[in-house]
């Protein structure tokens, strides 16, 4: 049962989330490129100020698979550095934190490009 | 002959309304969907891996679902996700990697390098700068007070 609503909290917060997304693409206009730029500082916003903690206790994946948990990952990073090695670790932190995941994009991006073709559209 | 404002007037009376709402259950569907896989990777690596950190299981399944869009993006099936989930599709990590490879596997063709490699970036570019240039600086403020 427990787990169900885990699932259920998951799901309502991140499909909320990309309510969101298509509200600003339905009405403004907005490309993909600056709706993902915009969650992530919306991410990075909510971290610097404290409240994604929450959040991310209450929805876990919900909210840290869409972008905004990217964005979170890089602020803990900077400020975990900034905390134990001063200036040095502020420019350290948010790479470091999300190096894992930058990583990855760039391996698998480069290794599927390589190796698939687009599909002709007709 | 029609001037433009009559024909945009025209076009924003004639296009279907329900069209907007439909698009936001499909983003809200499959944007929870994708959530959920992500909890369960983060579930069973939890289970698989006893002995990973909380934020090491984190990053797993960031490369895990990093990895899952990008594979998709190349065999064409998260074209078709993203046509039928628009944001739903977009705002999850995946979307992010998808970002990366539809770019470059369509501008193969202009090489390696100025295809593959400098096309990769033309979304998750600004992504990528603008999230590090905005920590970095979170980082500096709080190392300063």
């Amino acid at each position: 049962m427990e787990i169900f609503l885990t699932y259920l909290t998951v799901f309502a917060v991140g499909g909320t989330i990309c309510i969101i997304g298509q509200i600003l693409l339905n009405l403004t206009k907005m490309t993909p490129a600056r709706i993902l730029v915009s969650f992530l500082l919306a991410g990075v916003f909510l971290e610097a100020v404290g409240l994604f903690k929450y959040i991310k206790d209450f929805a876990q994946a919900g909210v840290t698979v869409p972008i905004c948990g990217f964005g979170s990952v890089l602020v803990k990073g900077a400020v975990k550095g900034a905390n134990e090695n001063g200036l040095l670790g502020a420019f350290l932190g948010s790479v470091t934190a999300a190096s894992a995941g930058l990583t990855a994009a760039i391996v698998f991006g480069f290794l599927f490009s390589i190796l698939f073709s687009s599909k002709n559209k007709s | 002959m029609m001037d433009k404002e009559t024909y945009a007037e025209l076009v924003s009376r004639t296009a279907p309304k329900s069209k907007h709402f439909s698009t936001i259950i499909r983003a809200f569907l499959i944007g929870g969907l994708i959530c959920c896989i992500g909890q369960a990777f983060a579930d069973i690596f939890a289970m698989a891996f006893p002995y990973l950190q909380k934020d090491e299981i984190a990053s797993v399944v960031t490369v895990t679902m990093i990895f899952s869009g990008a594979f998709l993006t190349g065999i064409g099936v998260y074209d078709d996700i993203g046509n039928f989930a628009g944001a739903g599709s977009i705002i999850p990590i995946t979307g992010f990697a998808n970002s990366i490879v539809a770019p470059s596997m369509e501008f193969k063709k202009e090489g390696i390098i100025f295809g593959v490699c400098a096309k990769m970036f033309v979304v998750a570019g600004p992504v990528i700068v603008l999230g590090i240039l905005s920590s970095a600086l979170i980082g500096i403020i709080y190392w300063i007070f």
